[in-house]
Order: C-alpha cells, then structure tokens, then sequence
C-alpha cells in the first residue's frame, strides 16, 4: 500500500486543538462561542470526509512532524483502520457539540468555556491517535487525551468531581506510565521500531514466547481506558460529569482509544499470525470474556443509569478485543465493526439518559416509571439504541455482533459462544425494562402527568439522528465494513 | 610488631594526616557546637594540605629558589629542591580554607543574634517552639 | 576579540560584571538589573557562538596567561562543554529576569551583594565546565560554593542554619575531592586531566588510583546531594532567597553531574570504570535505583511545594548517576540528555514557585486552594513543568527517561527501570497533588470570582519562555540528540 505525503492528516487532528483558542477568546459571548465549536466539528467532519475516497480506494495519507527518537518519528498516517475510528469520532463529535448546546444552557451550567475548549482539545487527541502511525505518536495523543480530559472529569469541582477526577488519573495515567510504557520500550529495544505495519514488527525479532506474553499483557492493561477488569473502575467513578461528556468520552472517544489502542497493538504490532504462532490468542479472549460477563451481571445491579450504561460500557468494550483476540477474519472484523456499531448504539443511549435528566431531572431508573409516555421520542431512540446494544436486527450491532459469532464458531472456540449469547440475554435482561417501564408501568411520580415536556431542541435533534444512524447502519454498513476489510486484509 | 612500626614511621607524615584528619571528621560530625565544628572542618583541610605538603618534600632538599647564574652553569638538579608545585597549590587551597571558615563565622555570627545560642540541640530546641 | 578566546569570555563576563554590580550598585540601584542582564546576554550569545564553532570544527582549548599544558591551566571546550556552557548561561539569564524582580522584593537594599555573589556564581559555574585541570577544578568547585553558601544564608529565619550544614558537608565533599587529586598528582606528578589519563595507563598502583577515584567520587556526591548524601540540600534550597533557588536549583546539581562525568571519563577510563570492576557498576547503580525510590517517597511527604521539588531534585540526580554508570551509551545519552532537560524542567518549576510566592508569600500546599483562577497563566506553565517531572510526551522529560529506561533495559538492570517507573508514578501522584488543589476551591468559596492576581510580566516572561522551552526541546529531541549529544558522548561510547 502507498501512502502519499500530506498535510491534511495534521489539519485534521490540530483543527480542533487550534480551535479550541477562539473558543476560550469568545469567553463573553456563548452565541460565538458554540458557533465556534460548531463550526470547527464541521470542518473536522468535512477534512476527514474529503480523506476518505482515497483511504477506500486502497491508499493513504501520511505526514511527518519530526523525528523525535531514532528510528520513531512522531508522524500521522490516514490507514483504513484510523479512518474507520476517525470518521466516527469526528461525526459523533459533531453531534455532541449539538447536543451539549442544549444540554448545558438547559441546566445553566458554570465553566462552560473551559467545558468547550477541553472537549476540542480531547477530540484532537482522539484522531491523532486514530491517525498515528506508530505506538509512540499513539502514546503522546492517548496521554493528551487522559489530561485533557481530567477538567471534564472534574467539571462540578466538588467533592464527589475530586475523588473521580482522583480514580480516573490513578487509573489511566498510572496504567498508561507503569504498564504501557515499559512494554513500548521493551518492543523497542527488541524491533528497534515502533512503526504500525501490517503483520506486526515483532515478528523475527527471536523474542521467546514468555516476552510476548509479556508485553501482550502489559499492553492490555497498560491501555485502560479500554475498561478491561480488573482496571475498569474509573469509568463508573466517571459519570458524575456532564451527561454529554459521558456521552462522547466514555461511550465513545475515550474508551473506544483504549480499544483502538489495543487492536493497533494485536494487529499492527504483534500481528495476528505471530500471536497464532506461539498461541496467544487465548490470554486476550479470556481475559475480554471475564469481563464481558462479569460487568454484564453488575450492570443488572444498577439503578443509576447512567452507571448502568458504564457497566453495559465495559462489557461491550470487551467484545471488540475478545473479536480481535479470537485472531479470525470474521471475529477481528466483527471486534473493529463494533467500535463504529456500538458508538452510535450507546452515544443515543447516554443521550436519552442526559435529555431524561435535562426534561425530568430523574437519574435513577426506578423513578422513571411512565416517564415514556411524555418523552415518547426519547424513549424510541432509548428503545433502538438498547437494540442495537442487544445485537437484535434490524440495527448496526446486529452486524457486529454476527460477525463476532461467526468468528468463535469458525475458530471452533464454542465457549465463546456462549459468553456472546449469554450476554446478549444479559443486556436485553437490563435494558429492556427500562423501556418497557418507561411506557406501560403507572407513572412512579404525579410530577410526569403535568409539566414534564421533551428536552430541549438542541438535544432531540442530536439523539433522534444517532438513533437514526444505528438503524442506518443496519442497511447500509458498507464504508465501515469496506474499512474494517482494508485494514485488516489489504 | 617491628613490621607495622617501621611501616608506621617510615610514612609517619601520611600517619600524622590520617589520625588529623579523623580528628577534624569526628568534631564535624559528633560535636553539637557549631564553632567546633567549624574548628573540626579546620582541622580536617589542615591535615590534606600537610598531605600534600609532605609529599613535596625530599631529604636534603633546599627551597626551589635558584641563582640564575648558577641554574646557567649547571643545570637543574631536581634533587636538590624541593617540589614547589605542592606548594603553590597549598597556598590556593589554604585562601579557600580560609574564604570558607570566614563565611562560615559570619554565618555564625548571625546565627548567634539570632538565637542567642551557638549549641545545636539549644537552636533546634528553640525552633521546635 | 578573536572567536578562539571566546570561551574564555563566556567566564569573564559575570565575573568582571559582578565588581561593577557590587560598585555601581552601592551608588544606584537602576544600574544593577542592566549590567546584570546585559553580561549575561553576552555570554549567552557568545557560549552559543563557541557551541557553532565546537560544531563546525570541533572542540578547542585557551591556555591561560599563555602557560602550556600540562604546567599551565588549560580551558578547553569540546561539544560537552559548549552544551554546557549555553545550558548554564542561558539559565542564568532566563532565571535572572525573575531573580530581579523577587529579590527586590524580599531583600530591598541588598540586592548589590546579592547580585555580586549571583554573578561570581555563575562565573564559577561556567569556570568548571571549562576548566582541564583537576585542582583548579576544586578551586572553581568552591569559589561556587561559597558563594552559594551566601546566597543561601541571606535568606529568612533558619537559613543560616541550613547553609551552615551545607558549608560542612559541602567542605566535606569538596576536601574528599581535594584527597582524591592529591592521590593523582602523587601517583602521577601532573594535575592536567588530559595529561593525567596519558600518564596512568603507564603506571601501576591499581589501589591507588582506584583510592583517588572512590575519594573524588564520593567528594562530588557529596556535592550533588547523591542520596543517602543528600541531607543538606532540601533545607538549603528551601530556605534561601527565592532569587538564590531559582538559580541554584536547576544548575548546581546538573554542574556537579558533569564533573562527575568528566572526572569519569576524561581522567579515569571506561576500562577501568565498568570493565575491571562490574560489581562497583553495578552496586552504583543499584545505589542510585535506591535513592531515586527512598528520594520520590520523601517527597511525598512533605506540604510545601518547594521542599517537595527539592526531594525530586535529590532523585533526579539518581536518574542521572544511575544512566551514566549503567554503563551503555543509551543510558550515557539520557544521562546528558537529562542534564539539559531537568535543568529546564526546574527552571521552570522554580520560576513559577518564585511567581506564586511573589503574590501569595507562600508555597505551603493550603494556600495554594483555587491558584488555577488566580493566577491562570503562571499555573499554565507550572502545568507543562509538571508534565515534564512526570515525563508525558512530548515534554523533553519523556524523551530522556525514555533514553534511560531504555539504557537500563539494554543493561538488564531492571532495578533501575522499576525505580524509575516508580518515579515517575510518584511524581505525578505529586504533581497532580498540586493540581486538584490549584483547581478546586476551598469548600465553602465555590464558584466564587476571586481578583486575578498574575504574577508581574517580568516574571511571567521567563517562566512562558522556560515553558515553551520544554516543549521545543521535547520535539526537538531527535535533532539534539543526533547532531549534538551522540558527539558530545565521552569517548568510548
């Protein structure tokens, strides 16, 4: 594959962190300053879009900053895999941007600038890791993004804000330097390169199977913005923030660059031939399985949603590894389809809960009875993206999840199987009442049959579109499937 | 018994510096009053530049100051002068002994307006009030 | 003025500027921060010309009052030293801009005698990186610490007390050095360091030598403060002037790491060092493996930011002893590199220190609640230092760890590698510390607008000039590495 040199790649990612300086000068004026953000998502979308024709023909971008240790330039480069992440956050950047306008003057909320300006910056890092084109650029954006969103953690700066803002850093930055870090630098000092190439660069190298196994566990914890237990904790901790930041963050761009960042490393830097070999597979599978199950079972527990949508979170982000780590075609396809299938499942799922919260004020499920009946279209969108969630046709994480089910079957791993059964039951077990609830039970507070209304504009439009979007997906998957084929058989 | 006291007396000067310089480490570290410490941090550099001064010396030997009409004549013995380079170097060391002892006294000094005391346990003491 | 002296100008410019500091100052104190600046400008510029010529035609050296090696002092500039030398005077001048404005402000009519001894300082500073001769080297070696133990002793309440300690351990450390080249010169008969290594692979006394390298070894360790010999420093660069600390700070540890190198390498050999005895190699480096852990949980706890950052300092320096003994030339590489980027990296810390203090009067960690809206800019900066510390790319503080632990796992000495993982956690446990404080409010204050209240420009100047600097540096690491510090390896690596 060739890759032409461009500057583009780098627009992409410094569009927004660029941006984010008009957005903290417009301080006084929230009018231009949500202009701002619009605008810049938009020119983000449109740069990334205007990428992807030659990424589907079968070729790439890439640009060079500087070459920064020997050997390891910090460099970008549009592959079919970074696109694939890079159109998803872009679009689903974009609509968050939308949506946070409703959602944050709806609730009058303070430190809006500072709110604005850290999301461009934690997009920027997002598609530079998306965009890296090797693991030490990839680290750089991964740790941008850990402390560019540490103020969005924080955003309520009270008590309950420090301690998660204090559990999240502990988690991310001290996974990220303690476990990841060493493990960069033993693959260095082993390949003498840190460069993504198809097949991996670890291959030759003569490193006995005790130091893969190593570094390949050192990796999946080191990356835990990937949620994989036993290093999940920060994510629940992290729902005190505002709905849409766990919206975006931690439905999508956060979590999904801790999985992206783990498939970079299965694919691009072991490569799925060399893991075959010396049988590595199942470290990956099992450890994705435990936590499938095991956050699947919490999230029942839940009454909060939103930390029921954290737990459903975590398990679903073990589906994308556990798809990449059965090492079949179908299984990594399926693992990186549901990356794209699960952002727009889940993102219309925090949505709903954030457009609740705005409309009713309601965090907990058990005081949302009836609440269905006067946010009918909240509720709808809630109803597709929990399909979609559930894998159930005719929605996006159908296609996902098929393909993840072909994978074990055809990898003859029937145990894991039944993991991807189980815990679609599971899910359906704790998303379904909730809806269900939300129409047919008798209402749980008089409140719902006077005053309450759908939220506000802003964030219907938001919602109603990525629900929209999932069932798209359902019908027309081909520029995600295309990607997902390029990347890994090109 | 003869070996060691010939070895201690025929290094005697080496003998002398080490047993000094003990001396000055002992009242740096054990003293608690500052002034003999300081005395101890004198005595300590004391013994290196009698180290060095020693080793300058050879039996016999005049001071390195030669009649030109002489040195023209005959040449340079150097075995009939002293080695003056540790000398020289002494008179350095000893303007730095002497610069550090005379900033340390005046930060003695200060010290003793300050607290009104030169023991250390007694300035702790009135600090930890 | 031809460019072969230039060097040696670099020296004589704070030296000379420091009489008429003294002088003129008595008189009006409108001329100090000018003369001051203005000679330190100087020698910036002209170390950075001499760092050009080293560059283009390698090192060179100036025998002064025109007596020739090995009788005569020597000055010699190779690509180590130019480094040095623009590192130093470029430090002093950044730091200088905020010195000024601090000291006049806690030691109003003193600033003549404080800027005398400031000047002289560096001169001595910049004195030791040239010099080639083992005994004017403990000279330089004192005249800067003299004058540290003044600076330091202007300073308010006990610090006379802990430049008293100073001036006996540091007396301590310098007369072992002293020891050390008096078992030289008597094995040898030169004080020339070139001259010196000629001369001893043609001697035997193998306990001799190895007695002068432990006594001048120990003698330095002393002086940069190599744990468990640090129990001066944390009270002496607390307690001194601020002005004092933000100079002191960041140059005299990293002064004394490149001595120790070039006592290592220009006088001792590589042979002798790590190949005769690889079980002192690797104790020191396990020694410093240890102090950089024992140093990172002593900062933990301490409550006040400038003793905190003097404990990171102690194990910054076993980062370094640890890259140079570990005996490759990656881990030498990060050593040097390290050099450059912790002396930036608490220039930094320290400029925002002196600004916090200039407003607040305090670092202590309770009146930092809430700093982040007062004094936005200047947390910005102390933001990208502490980043550095905690070594996040691409601050120039990852790319020399990156070196290190990348020269520790080349060694195998995994000691060494969890010791700076380690570090690095603690340090960002620390900094972070600080942060969460700087960003919340006290309770009860929430969201409440308090008046900004930023730090005046000239210190704010420095401080986003050394900010920006670590990011220049960080991405810039690839070129300094290859073109500047691979030829600034000593040789044999």
């Amino acid at each position: 594959m060739s890759y032409q040199t461009s500057i583009w790649p780098l627009a992409a990612v410094l569009i927004s962190l660029i941006g984010s300086i008009p957005i903290m000068l417009s301080d006084r004026n929230p009018n231009l300053r949500e202009s701002w953000t619009i605008l810049i998502a938009l020119g983000k979308v449109a740069i990334v879009a205007s990428l992807l024709p030659t990424v589907l023909a079968g070729g790439g971008f890439e640009f060079t900053i500087v070459e920064v240790i020997p050997g390891v330039p910090l460099a970008l480069r549009v592959d079919a895999m970074g696109m694939f992440f890079a159109l998803v956050a872009s679009i689903l950047w974009f609509l968050t941007s939308v949506y946070s306008i409703g959602y944050m003057r709806a609730l009058n909320e303070h430190a809006q600038t500072r709110y604005y300006a850290s999301f461009a910056v934690a997009i920027s890092a997002t598609l530079g890791v998306a965009f890296s084109a090797n693991l030490l650029t990839l680290y750089l954006f991964y740790e941008m993004l850990s402390l560019s969103t540490y103020p969005l953690v924080t955003h309520h700066q009270d008590a309950e804000a420090r301690r998660s803002g204090r559990k999240y850093l502990t988690y991310i930055l001290g996974t990220s330097i303690g476990l990841a870090l060493p493990a960069m630098l033993i693959v260095y000092s082993l390949a003498g390169t840190l460069d993504f190439k198809i097949g991996g660069i670890l291959s030759g190298t003569g490193a006995s199977s005790q130091t893969l196994a190593l570094v390949l566990v050192l990796f999946l914890f080191g990356f835990a913005k990937s949620g994989l237990m036993p290093f999940h904790g920060w994510l629940p901790a992290a729902m005190v923030v505002p709905t849409p930041v766990s919206a975006f963050l931690h439905g999508v761009a956060v979590v999904k660059v801790g999985v992206f960042s783990i498939l970079r490393v299965i694919f691009h830097i072991f490569g799925p031939e060399q893991l075959l070999a010396v049988n590595l597979g199942w470290v990956i599978t099992t450890l994705a399985s435990i936590t499938i199950l095991v956050a699947s079972m919490i999230a029942l527990t839940q009454d909060n949603l939103k930390r029921r949508l954290a737990y459903s979170t975590i398990g679903q982000l073990s589906y994308m590894i556990l798809g990449a780590g059965m090492l079949t075609a179908a299984g990594m396809t399926g693992g990186l389809l549901h990356i794209a299938m699960h952002a727009f499942g889940k993102i219309t799922l925090f949505f709903c809960a954030g457009a609740i919260f705005v409309a009713a004020g309601k965090k907990y499920i058990s005081q949302m009875d009836g609440l269905g009946r006067r946010m009918p279209i909240t509720y709808l969108a809630f109803f597709f993206g929990s399909l979609s969630i559930i894998g159930m046709p005719p929605l996006g994480g159908f296609i996902s999840k098929w393909n993840l089910v072909i994978g074990a079957v055809s990898s003859d791993q029937l145990l894991l199987l039944l993991v991807l059964l189980s815990s679609s039951l599971l899910n359906a077990a704790y998303f379904l009442p909730i809806v269900y609830r939300g129409y047919f039970a008798k209402a749980a507070d008089p409140v719902f049959d006077q005053g309450i209304k759908e939220a506000p504009l802003f964030c219907l439009v938001a919602l109603s579109i990525t629900a929209c979007g999932s069932l798209a997906l359902f019908f027309y998957p081909d520029i995600f499937l295309r990607l997902a084929r390029l990347a890994l058989f090109s | 018994m003869d070996q060691i006291a010939a070895l201690i007396i025929a290094k005697y000067n080496y003998w002398i510096y080490v047993t000094l310089m003990m001396i000055g480490f002992y009242a740096m570290i054990g003293k608690r009053n500052l002034v003999k410490k300081l005395i101890g941090l004198n005595i300590f550099q004391t013994a290196i530049i009698l180290m060095f001064v020693s080793a300058g010396v050879k039996k016999g030997a005049k001071i390195p100051i030669l009649d030109k009409h002489h040195v023209m004549e005959h040449g340079v013995n150097v075995v009939d002068i002293v080695n003056p380079v540790p000398h020289v170097l002494m008179l350095t060391a000893i303007v730095v002994a002497v610069s550090v002892t005379g900033v340390a006294l005046a930060i003695l000094l200060r010290i003793y307006r300050e607290y009104g005391t030169l023991e250390e346990d007694e300035i702790l003491e009135k600090l930890g009030r | 003025m031809s460019t072969s002296n230039l060097h040696v100008y670099v020296m004589a410019a704070p030296l000379l500027t420091a009489f008429f500091v003294n002088l003129v100052g008595r008189v009006s104190k409108a001329w100090i921060a000018p003369l001051t600046l203005g000679c330190l400008a100087f020698s910036s510029a002209a170390s950075i010309i001499v760092l050009g010529r080293v560059m283009a035609y390698g090192g060179f050296s100036y025998t002064v009052g025109n007596w020739q090696a090995p009788y005569g002092i020597e000055l010699v500039v190779d690509h180590l030293s130019a480094v040095m030398l623009v590192l130093i005077s470029v430090v002093a001048f950044i730091a200088t801009m905020s010195a000024l404005k601090s000291t006049s402000q806690e030691l109003p009519d003193q600033e003549y005698l404080f800027f005398t001894l400031y000047l002289i300082l560096i001169a001595g500073l910049l004195g030791l990186v040239l010099t080639a001769d083992a005994f004017n080297l403990y000279v330089l070696l004192e005249i800067t610490s003299i004058t540290t133990y003044g600076l330091i002793a202007m300073g308010k309440g006990r610090a006379p007390l802990a430049s008293f300690n100073y001036i006996i351990m540091g007396s301590i450390g310098a007369s072992f050095y002293l020891l050390g080249v008096g078992y030289l010169y008597l094995m040898t008969g030169s004080l020339n360091m070139a001259d010196i290594a000629q001369i001893l692979p043609t001697i035997g006394g193998g306990a001799a030598i190895a007695t002068a390298l432990a006594f001048m070894l120990v003698g330095l360790w002393v002086k940069m403060a190599f744990f468990p010999l640090h129990g001066w420093l944390p009270n002496a660069y607390s307690l001194a002037p601020t002005g004092a600390a933000i100079l002191v700070a960041p140059l005299m540890t990293k002064v004394t790491i490149y001595l120790m190198v070039r006592v290592m390498f220009t006088i001792f050999s590589v042979d002798l060092l790590f190949l005769q005895n690889p079980a002192v190699q690797n104790g020191i480096v396990w020694a410093a493996a240890l102090a950089i852990i024992c140093a990172s949980s002593l900062a933990l706890a301490q409550r006040d930011l400038k003793r905190m950052l003097t404990y990171i300092i102690v194990a910054e320096v076993g980062y370094m002893v640890g890259g140079v003994w570990l005996a490759n030339s990656t881990g030498m590489t990060g050593a040097i590199l390290h050099i450059i980027n912790d002396a930036l990296m608490t220039l930094c810390l320290f400029l925002a220190i002196a600004a916090i203090l200039y407003r607040l009067g305090s670092v202590e960690f309770d009146s930092l609640q809430g700093i982040y809206r007062k004094m936005p800019i200047t947390m910005a900066a102390f933001t990208v230092g502490a980043f550095a510390m905690i070594g996040i790319p691409p601050t120039a503080g990852f790319f020399s760890k990156w070196y290190l632990l990348l020269g520790g796992i080349e060694a195998g000495q995994w000691g060494y590698v969890v010791a700076l993982l380690f570090s690095s956690l603690v340090n960002a446990v620390l900094f972070f510390r600080i942060i969460e404080i700087g960003y919340f409010h006290k309770d009860g204050e929430h969201h409440g607008h308090e008046k900004l209240a930023e730090a005046p420009l000239s210190m704010q100047v420095p401080l986003l000039i050394s900010a920006t600097a670590l990011i220049v540096i960080g991405l810039g690491s690839g070129p300094l590495v290859e073109k500047i510090i691979k030829l600034a390896l000593p040789v044999g690596f």
